[in-house]
């Protein structure tokens, strides 16, 4: 590992203002509170939470596509925050992204072979003679036929949309791949082509990725490393193997138990940690630890849990947690356990 | 065991539109059972929304609907618009996959579900309203006596999908109708509703209709699932049944696409669904499926039952 990371971010901050501001009125909202993470070369990292929870707009401060209030974000050893939109042009070919909705995210006036060209020809990376041979090539890499370039978005099918989204991405061979949640808005069977082609392709290409999702299974399937982010911040932070056999914090637990799987007798056997109330409002966020509210450890952990807020500590080689117990060495089974006890 | 609660023969819908016919459903039948939970699963445009809306006669005048539907001595499909208005709500009840945009903002959600109390128990406005706070209770919404008087708009995704559940349970229905309950939610909360409606049929008996594209969904609730494809069943069997011996083609190709643990590669499906405005007078599967051969480019299969209790409608049945 003496490569340096394509990706890190170091306290990421984003506050959105809402409502009217005349007079010190209105409200923050905040949307990413602290977020540290890093991706390094060829590694595909996922970054799972509920709705709400800040995960796809640290993809967008990444790609700055929203300016983040505070931190700094580096994309191969280069701080990229406060670059102007000039100097960041050619930073623009190293990161990429890919929308969760085919429909909304390709220009439905342009032909789908204009789209994977696009960047291309803005980054200069093919000459107009050679620009055909290398979109032909871009759609037999993603698996559409070549004929479906002189389409527009409308005539092809959701999991087209998709790919020509993924040609788009790649076609200037970035770095980073940036793909907030790229499957979620299409069936099962066509989700799964997805999955494969972007496994297949980043082993060919080598790139890193930024995987966005609220999916669980999908992070299992595809990526090497988790993090778990709850009301703007990172929770939990391991090897995807780790995370899903030894998950520390209460909220990994409970998300983890939740999530459904496709086996009656399995699916029947687990126990649900079931989580009381609602996330609360970014807007006002509770102090100390973010996750008291809901905590089935509340009790245990306060009054420390209300004063100060748990910062991400390691407790493994690439294992970090923030949760007063976890890291004082709490046993992380034992929330399942007394999740099974009879009420 | 008691008769089914639903029996449904021979379901068909067709869409009559400009650019033509579209045969949503094609001679679909299935029974529900008493305190049953059937899932009915199968991806977008299958059908299986169609199916449950065309029942209680909620489909636009471009639908035409054909069969029978038999809910305890009525035929839904023949009744006449005075006697479904009764059945609407009262005894067959409908929760949507939107909780947003099935409540009306201006009005809070207890005069909402009072509404169905007051039209069709003809309750007064102060015992709907009590009834409500019972219900809501029922649904396990914290506070009952107070979120009795918020709007929706003050009440989280998953407290707004509790709503839409006491609404559907108010008049005590035999059966309730969820349509993709869980599909808008985070899992946290997915789970919640999940249990409650559990509880639901453990405590009042209802039969669940569980419409969903969720395979996980319906592992954890349903005790019978029919897999739906291009508006016709492909397969029916109790729950364990077809997880642990699935034999259509589709079927397995669906259980296989899941994304899980230690798997290389997912299995695909390829193709696309057919377009449902050209006759299939041929298995709907067959230009997608490794098995088939001229018979099922040619015929449609029978559905024929080829273990205890599992229905397949496939000419080369069989698990891998």
């Amino acid at each position: 590992m003496t490569e340096p990371p394509v990706l890190e971010v170091e306290g990421l901050v984003k506050h959105f203002h809402v409502g009217p501001q005349l007079l010190g009125g209105g409200g923050i909202v905040h949307a990413v509170d602290g977020v540290s993470l890093s991706v390094g070369p060829g590694e595909l990292v996922g970054l799972v939470g509920e709705s709400g929870s800040g995960k796809s707009t640290v993809g967008n401060c990444i790609a700055r596509l929203v300016e983040p209030t505070a931190g700094t974000i580096r994309i191969l050893g280069t701080d990229v925050t406060h670059l102007s939109r000039r100097e960041m042009r050619p930073l623009r070919r190293e990161v990429h992204m890919v929308f969760q909705d085919p429909y909304s995210s390709l220009n439905p006036r342009m032909t789908t072979g204009a789209i994977v060209g696009e960047p291309l020809r803005l980054h200069g990376l093919a000459p107009r003679r050679s620009l055909e041979t290398r979109v032909i090539e871009l759609f037999d890499r993603v698996g559409l036929r070549p004929e479906l370039r002189h389409r527009y978005p409308h005539e092809l099918s959701g999991g087209q949309r998709q790919r020509v989204g993924l040609a788009r991405a790649l076609a200037v061979s970035p770095s980073l791949l940036i793909a907030d949640e790229p499957v979620s808005a299409l069936d099962v069977s066509v989700q799964a082509a997805i999955l494969n082609l972007l496994r297949d392709l980043q082993r060919d290409l080598g790139f890193s990725c930024l995987f966005i999702t609220h999916d669980l299974a999908t992070v299992e399937f595809l990526c090497d490393r988790v993090a778990v982010m709850y009301l703007g911040k990172i929770v939990e932070e391991a090897p995807t193997e780790v995370l899903f056999s030894a998950p520390l914090h209460p909220y990994t637990q409970a998300l983890l138990s939740a999530a459904v799987v496709a086996d009656p007798a399995e699916q029947r056997a687990r126990t649900r940690i079931v989580l009381e109330g609602d996330v609360p409002s970014p807007l006002a966020p509770p102090s100390g630890c973010r996750f008291r509210t809901r905590c089935p450890l509340a009790e245990e952990s306060a009054p420390r849990s209300i004063e100060e807020e748990p910062m991400l500590e390691a407790v493994a080689t690439g294992h970090r947690v923030a949760c007063h117990l976890a890291s004082r060495g709490r046993d992380p089974a034992g929330l399942l356990d007394r999740a099974a006890e009879p009420a | 065991m008691a008769g089914p609660v639903l029996e449904v023969r021979d379901l068909s819908v067709r869409f009559e539109t400009d650019d033509g016919t579209a045969q949503a459903v094609d001679g679909f039948s299935f029974s529900l059972g008493e305190r049953e939970v059937l899932g009915i699963v199968g991806e977008s445009g299958c059908g299986k929304s169609v199916t449950m809306l065309s029942l209680l006669r909620l489909l636009p005048a471009t639908a035409v609907v054909t069969g029978s539907a038999l809910f305890g001595g009525t035929d839904l499909l023949a009744a006449s618009p005075a006697r479904l208005r009764r059945i609407r709500g009262r005894e067959i009840s409908f929760v949507f996959q939107e909780p947003m945009t099935s409540l009306n903002p201006s009005f809070t959600v207890g005069r909402q579900i009072g509404e169905v109390l007051r039209r069709h128990l003809g309750l007064s406005r102060r015992d709907a309203r009590a009834r409500a706070v019972d219900l809501l209770d029922l649904v396990r919404i914290p506070a009952p006596a107070s979120r009795v008087d918020e709007y929706p708009h003050q009440l989280s995704g998953g407290m707004r999908q509790r709503v839409m559940i006491a609404m559907a349970l108010a008049c005590d229905p035999k059966i309730l109708i969820a349509d993709e309950p869980t599909t808008a939610l985070d899992v946290t909360i997915q789970a919640g509703i999940l249990d409650l409606m559990r509880d639901i049929r453990d405590r009042l008996g209802t039969a669940i209709v569980l419409i969903t594209h969720n395979l996980g969904v319906v592992a954890d609730i349903a005790d019978r699932v029919v897999v739906m494809y291009a508006g016709r069943k492909a397969e029916e069997a109790p729950v364990h049944e077809l997880y642990d011996h699935p034999q259509h083609p589709y079927t397995i190709g669906l259980l296989g696409a899941i994304p899980r643990r230690g798997v290389e590669r997912l299995r695909e499906i390829p193709g696309l669904v057919p377009r449902l405005s050209e006759p299939l007078p041929y298995c709907a599967f067959a230009e997608r499926c490794p098995r088939a051969d001229s018979r099922s480019r040619s015929e449609v299969p029978p559905l024929e039952e080829v273990r205890p209790a599992h229905f397949v409608a496939c000419f080369h049945p069989g698990s891998e």
